[in-house]
């Protein structure tokens, strides 16, 4: 019963993570049908950024929120930078070009922004626990829950429900439906579908450097970690569908919940078990939970 | 089988061989690791002929080089011709059994659900003790019918080795990319309903592509792990599979001999890279492919062009 | 046991919509069967699944006697039936040649990818066989054209004859003349009819164009939403009160007989 729970809480906390670095992903692919594999470097620009926000802010007597909430905003502000300077700067040359040359143009960035990250932050290892002791546990009988696991899932949550209600309710969001719809369209009726871009690359971009942050307080930040978030963010876009953002909101559960499983029952398996449902998913349904393959018309 | 290109092939392969005595012995090995390399490429440039990418190509180089590695250790095998034919035949196996998933997929899918099947070796590489961790293992210095050489004459050895399997290789593939199966590679990735509305399973001929790269790329990692005399879980890690798919970019598809000369020159400019812009390898790679595809698009070879051509041509113009 | 085509009780829905529905009719070897019909009346739907493009939601369809409801498109091509689309569907950055040479290459096999790894395409019989087809369908000038850069005509051409390259029983034709100006219609139907009556072809084509209907069809099927209306040789049905309401309407009486334009 206890690890039942505590697979739950644990589930919970690793899907509000997988969603945050999944939507950016899955909004670029749907609107600009770009998958972008330089996402897995915003993430990494959004860890350190925040590293580098927590060095910066904390140890000054300064009140301890307001460094977690500066983190936040470092990282944001980079991904906008970030996020601007590729798609003016490089994206918009490739447009209409073939699917996997974009994919190409995108991994090419990942790795020149690799390096970007060991020129300006050197190789060592960085670390911002403050806002996780700060933030302090709470205890439910005998399980100890992390209130900043809670705030991530409250964070995650609210993102969620952000995103459906400016998709449904917002101009820019309804804009953004029709550019999914069918862009042809779109850009006949008059809709600026390079601005549409634009905001959506820089939307994204920002998403992934806020997953950064958010989970900067949790992890060790070090080398390497964008390339595991960009395959990680692919599975769970990949079960719940490309370019769908309730799939992506699904895959997140799905992963995250038996990832905490297989930890508490048998953490060898760990990382296994996140690409067996994700193979498992699409064996049933090769294109997700949320799409469907659509027949070319003969 | 005496065409012309086999005949320029033959010269080549024995001026090879003949240089390596005058060549000092880094660059003797630095040789070794570029034709090992070469099978890895001339693989991939099976796939991207039919329109295919993956990203974690690494997995079936990874697997030929754990398995010499494993054997080696763990059961004593010593023999490089075992050895060699053990990792392709493994390599081939984990290429037929992931094949039936991505042999289902194209493009963006394809390449990332290769990309995510190699990390997953990595991260089991990385997680087991048994298998040498982070760290990977030694692989003693390899046989050869009983003849078993030390220092230089091993390195000529592996050298000759190596060439010997580069050659038939070649020349394998260079009959295969002639078969039927091998010429459908364009069909394929121009217009798949036609190639069925033909009467044969695109599914099954891209699987086997998928096997025949994986062994070649199991191979390739057999003869790796040979001349390094080392395995690491970095051999299945993304940058592992990013270089071989950063050379079939730039060589091209065009022939066979593309993926003998582009992983030589890659691995030239590698050496080079290191020893002056040590800690900006990744970024000279991302930069030079950038300004390949924004600014050479001619440079990916004849294939580049095709893709942009192919969109606008199947596209149905009618749904009525 | 004369018919070599037959279905029965054929029915297609996409979700709400019924493309067609309780289809019943034989077809015997040798016949030229035309189909007309409006769009979006389920022709191409029609041609889809008795060439196993899509599976009917209900009913059956037997060839030379034996089932091949559901079966996947490349085991249909190998029993004998082929068909052509109603936009051309070629490997536009090949040649003519190699266009065919893939075709006949595969059709020579027996459909299994080893076989095919074994063979060489570059086979003196694939490129005489390929050299003879290109001559019937009049295409030979084109032979070293790349596919993209064809006239619409030709492209069609090349479509039908890679289709019969594995020497069919039976033809299905999708708008072989759709995209073609009227003066072309009938040159390639000519050239089309001639060479598929050369080879004991049974043939099913789908055509707006009544006059092309009334001169190459032994047969007419007249479609209305997604199913056939009217059944029987050109007269009889292009006679008939319900078609010319439904189909042909007042088109025939245009100047040029042209059928509505379409792509
Ligand atoms: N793959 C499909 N998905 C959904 N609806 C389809 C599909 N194919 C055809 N339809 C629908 O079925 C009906 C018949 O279409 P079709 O067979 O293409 O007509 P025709 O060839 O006679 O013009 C149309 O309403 C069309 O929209
Ligand atoms: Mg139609």
């Amino acid at each position: 019963m206890l690890t039942a729970f505590a697979i739950l809480t644990d589930g919970l906390a690793y899907a509000a993570y997988l969603f945050m670095v999944a939507v950016g992903l899955t909004l670029i692919f749907g609107v600009m049908k770009i998958l972008n594999v330089a996402h897995g470097s915003f993430y990494a620009f959004g860890a350190y950024g925040a590293a580098m926000a927590a060095g910066i802010y904390y140890d000054r007597g300064l009140p301890e929120a307001g460094g977690f909430l500066f983190m936040i905003l470092l990282a944001m502000a980079i991904g906008l930078v970030l996020g601007l300077i590729l798609e003016r700067g490089v994206l918009r040359f490739v447009y209409g070009r073939d699917e996997v040359i974009v994919v190409l143009v995108t991994y090419a960035v990942f790795l020149i922004l690799e390096d970007v990250i060991v020129f300006i932050w050197g190789p060592q290892s960085y670390a911002a626990y403050q806002p996780m002791v700060w933030a302090g546990n709470v205890e439910i009988g005998e399980l100890v829950l992390s209130n900043y696991d809670i705030l991530l899932v409250a964070i995650s949550a609210g993102l969620a429900l952000f995103a459906y209600w400016a998709l449904k309710f917002t101009r820019y969001g309804r804009l953004l439906t029709v550019v999914i719809f069918d862009r042809e369209t779109a850009a006949a009726f008059g809709i600026n579908v390079t601005v549409v871009y634009t905001v959506t690359f820089i939307i994204g971009a920002m998403l992934g450097a806020l997953g950064g942050a958010m989970m900067a307080p949790k992890i060790s930040i070090t080398l390497g970690i964008g390339v595991e978030v960009i395959v990680l963010a692919f599975a769970v876009v990949a079960v719940g569908g490309m370019g769908s953002i309730e799939g992506a909101l699904v895959g997140a559960l799905i992963v995250g919940i038996c990832r905490a499983a297989a930890v508490h029952l048998m953490p060898q398996i760990e990382l296994f078990v996140i690409y067996a449902v994700m193979a498992l998913v699409l064996v049933f349904r090769p294109y997700g939970l949320f799409t469907r393959a659509q027949p070319r018309k003969i | 089988m005496l065409s012309r290109a086999n005949l320029i092939g033959a010269v080549l392969f024995l001026a090879a061989g003949i240089i390596g005595f005058f060549l000092p012995p880094w660059l003797v090995s630095l040789l070794t690791i570029a034709f090992a390399n070469a099978l890895v490429v001339l693989g991939l440039i099976i796939l991207w002929r039919a329109g295919l990418v993956p990203f974690g190509q690494a997995l079936y180089y990874c697997s030929g080089a754990y398995t010499v590695a494993l054997l080696a250790r763990w059961a004593g095998v010593s023999d490089a011709f075992v050895l060699l034919i053990a990792g392709g035949l493994v390599a081939g196996i984990v290429a037929f059994l992931t094949g039936f998933l991505l042999a289902r997929y194209r493009e963006i899918f394809f390449a990332m659900l290769s990309l995510a099947m190699s990390m997953i070796l990595y991260g089991v590489l990385v997680k087991t003790e048994t298998l040498g961790s982070t760290d990977g293992f030694g692989v003693d210095p390899p046989h050869f019918l009983g003849y078993a050489p030390h220092g230089d004459a091993l390195g000529f050895a592996l050298y000759w080795f190596v060439l010997v399997v580069c050659a038939i290789s070649a020349l394998v593939i260079g009959v295969y990319f002639k078969s039927v199966a091998g010429a459908l590679a364009v069909p394929i990735r121009d217009n798949e309903i036609r190639v069925e509305f033909l009467g044969i399973s695109v599914t099954r001929l891209i699987h086997m592509k998928l096997v025949i790269a994986g062994t070649l790329a199991g191979v390739g990692g057999a003869l790796a792990a040979m001349t390094i005399g080392h395995v690491d879980p970095n051999m299945s890690y993304w940058t592992t599979s990013g270089g071989f798919v950063f050379v079939t970019i730039l060589a091209g598809a065009g022939s066979v001999a593309a993926a003998f000369v582009g992983s030589l020159v890659f691995e030239i400019v590698r050496s080079f890279a290191f020893a002056v812009l040590p800690g900006f390898w990744q970024m000279t790679l991302g930069i030079v492919l950038l300004l390949t595809i924004l600014f050479l698009p001619e440079g990916l070879g004849s294939l580049a062009t095709r893709f942009r051509r192919r969109k606008p041509d199947t596209k149905p113009v009618a749904t009525s | 046991m004369s018919a070599i085509l037959s279905v029965s009780g054929l029915e297609k829905t996409f979700g709400s919509v019924v493309a067609a529905r309780d289809i019943s009719l034989d077809i015997p070897a040798q016949q030229t069967v035309g189909v007309i019909g409006a769009n979006g009346a389920g022709k191409t739907t029609f041609v889809n699944m008795i060439t196993g493009h899509l599976t009917p939601t209900k009913g059956s369809i037997h060839f030379e006697g034996k089932d091949i409801t559901g079966l996947p498109s490349r085991d249909i091509t190998q029993m004998g039936i082929s068909r052509s689309f109603q936009v051309a569907q070629v490997f536009p950055s090949l040649s003519v040649f190699d266009n065919m040479c893939a075709a006949t290459a595969i059709a020579r096999g027996d459909g299994r990818f080893i076989s095919a790894a074994l063979r060489s395409v570059h086979a003196p019989e694939i490129a005489a066989d390929v050299n003879v087809a290109i001559e019937l369908f009049q295409i030979a000038a084109y032979r070293d054209t790349l596919a993209s850069t064809l006239p619409q005509g030709i492209r069609k051409l090349l479509d039908i004859a890679m289709a019969v390259a594995g020497a069919p029983r039976v033809l299905l034709l999708d708008e072989p003349t759709s995209g073609i100006s009227i003066e072309e219609k009938f040159q390639l139907m000519d050239v089309v009819m001639s060479a598929l009556k050369a080879r004991n072809i049974t043939v099913l084509f789908v055509e707006h164009d009544m006059e092309i209907v009334e001169r190459f069809a032994d047969r007419v099927l007249a479609f209305y939403d997604g199913t056939v209306i009217a059944d029987g040789t050109p007269g009889e049905t292009l006679g008939q009160a319900r078609v010319q309401e439904l189909i042909t309407g007042a088109k025939l009486k245009l100047p040029h007989g042209e059928a509505s334009p379409h792509a």
